[in-house]
């Protein structure tokens, strides 16, 4: 019986040196990025999925009042793209820009922006969170994604929607986003061109940018040109499915 | 913990009358402890760096940089002087945390800007800082559901935690403040069961203060609040949430620094062996 104990109060010992001795060596070789990748990703496949089972029936996120509307509403990422193509198409208001809606799809569609202008048009006024914790009320005007993903028909095998963007974060490489058909499909997932009742400014990604509500800041990729249906992201930057999640951002921001 | 029949009493020494060694943490309480030790360590240090990538809370639903500050910590450098500057306002007063807060120096001596210093956070950016927040609070959250689901099904919050009759007479409260003023520990029967103090803290921070952290935690997330929108209405808003989440872990690390120095006081190789092997010594009645 007592060699009993004695072994067990030599494994605490020795368990308790260990983490002593890590503790004191640096927390960096126990929790950087690549030892514990695996436990993280687990962490992230989580919530990804407590939350599908939360949202099974699809609520809508609250919605407020135009009385709600905070007095700004802070620009985050690109604030004017550059490049000439992108001055040109400010300075025509965007005569020759177009959506082209393609990739796993029946039918591809190039569209206008008058002419996506006179879809029928959802109307919210809701809550952006960043990830970095500060939030803003807005409303925002726009086609529901759900409806430009009926005109154009999904193929068999799709899975991701991405939304390909006019503006390179970093040289090189331009802002790309991607949801999947569960917040695609979504009623508050829109497209939005109007924001405030007014154009949809160039700083908050104009002519448009994309509204996925239940998600935080940066799954809202601004300055939207291409909708492509795809079955997988790794072909896609850097496989990870959007600008910051090549940089090692959540690919589900639900939180 | 208050001596039944799974209690093992072991003679000690050459007085066994006068030591008695009781069992007084269950597998299940030890184990949760501890799992909860390491959850609130790497969520308050990764939680100091989210806080730290926008280092300002809010009231309301909706907070950014312009909005009247609930806290802002900052670092800056003196107009005059070019010396770095850490301020802390709470409310509309500020307060000078130069070496504490908002900027503090590194082991060579440098100035870093930064509301909490970099030792105390966890996650090289703000992404792994979420990774991290986010894989604790999971399992904190496993964790803290089996210890109340065992809590009450075993009888332990009942047994253990809730103030028991004599306890709550004005005469044993008042000597129980009086107690702990003069730090005074319990001894024989006495220290068989919790005291009133301890038994209403360890309920706070069970049934009020770690459920509140859940909560408002819950409540910054976006696809939470679509199914939950009552939880807006219960906090105030997104802001209020992910301030009083604030105050709560604030609250939390009182809650342990205070819990860590009555464990000094009170015998810590003796608490210590209680929370690893569950059995904990008890002193002896003072004879005379």
């Amino acid at each position: 019986m007592s060699r009993i104990i004695i072994t067990r109060r030599g494994l605490l010992v020795a368990g308790a040196a260990s983490i002593g001795s890590t503790l004191l060596t640096g927390c960096d070789p126990l929790f950087g990025e690549s030892s514990m990748r695996p436990l993280l990703d687990f962490g992230q496949w989580m919530s990804l999925h407590a939350h599908r089972v939360l949202l099974t029936a699809q609520p809508l996120v609250r919605e407020y009042t135009l009385a709600d509307i905070s007095p700004a509403f802070p620009p985050n990422g690109t604030e004017m793209p550059d490049g000439d193509d992108y001055f040109d198409l400010v300075s025509s208001q965007f005569a020759k820009w177009r959506l082209k809606i393609d990739g796993l799809v029946l039918r591809e569609i190039s569209l206008s922006l008058d002419e996506i202008k006179k879809l029928p048009a959802r109307t919210q006024v809701t809550q952006h969170s960043c990830d970095e914790g500060w939030s803003a009320i807005g409303q925002w005007t726009g086609v529901p994604l759900a409806y430009l993903l009926k005109m154009a028909g999904l193929a068999s095998g799709a899975r991701y929607i991405v939304f390909h963007c006019l503006d390179e974060l970093e040289q090189g490489s331009f802002y790309y986003e991607s949801i999947d058909l569960f917040d695609a499909f979504h009623p508050q997932t829109i497209l939005a061109y109007g924001m405030n009742g007014e154009a949809l400014p160039v700083q908050h990604g104009a002519p448009l940018r994309l509204r996925v509500e239940r998600q935080i800041g940066y799954k809202n990729a601004k300055y939207v040109t291409r909708i492509e249906a795809v079955d997988a992201l790794d072909h896609l930057g850097g496989g990870k499915g959007g600008f910051w999640e090549d940089r090692g951002y959540q690919w589900y921001a639900g939180l | 913990m208050a001596v039944s029949e799974q209690a093992a009493t072991i003679g000690v020494g050459a007085t066994p009358a006068r030591r008695e060694i009781i069992y007084r943490h269950s597998v299940l309480v030890r184990l949760t402890h501890w799992v909860n030790v390491l959850c609130l360590t790497l969520l308050l240090m990764s939680g100091l760096k989210l806080f730290n990538v926008h280092p300002a809370l809010y009231w309301g639903n909706y907070g950014y940089p312009g909005v009247p500050t609930v806290l802002a910590i900052d670092g800056m450098l003196d107009r005059a002087t070019g010396q770095p500057v850490g301020n802390t306002r709470i409310g509309d007063r500020n307060f000078d945390t130069t070496g504490i807060l908002g900027v503090t120096y590194d082991s060579d001596g440098r100035p870093r800007r930064g509301a909490f210093p970099v030792w105390a956070t966890l996650g090289s950016g703000l992404a792994l800082a979420r990774d991290w927040h986010f894989l604790m609070a999971w399992l904190f959250a496993i964790n803290g559901t089996i210890y109340l689901l065992a809590g009450l099904i075993s009888g332990h919050f009942r047994r253990d935690l809730a103030p028991a009759a004599a306890q709550l007479r004005p005469r044993h409260i008042l000597s129980d403040i009086w107690n702990h003023l003069r730090l005074r520990r319990a001894r024989g029967e006495d220290a068989k069961s919790y005291n009133l103090l301890q038994k209403l803290t360890y309920l706070a921070v069970i049934f009020l203060v770690l459920p509140a952290m859940v909560l408002t935690g819950l409540t910054m997330s976006p696809a939470v609040t679509a199914v939950l929108p009552f939880l807006f209405d219960l906090f105030g808003g997104r802001q209020s949430a992910r301030t009083i989440h604030f105050i709560t872990a604030n609250l939390l690390v009182i809650f342990v620094m205070v819990h860590i120095i009555e464990v000094m006081l009170s015998g810590a190789f003796n608490l210590m062996r209680s929370m690893i092997t569950g059995r904990y010594a008890i002193r002896p009645e003072r004879t005379s």
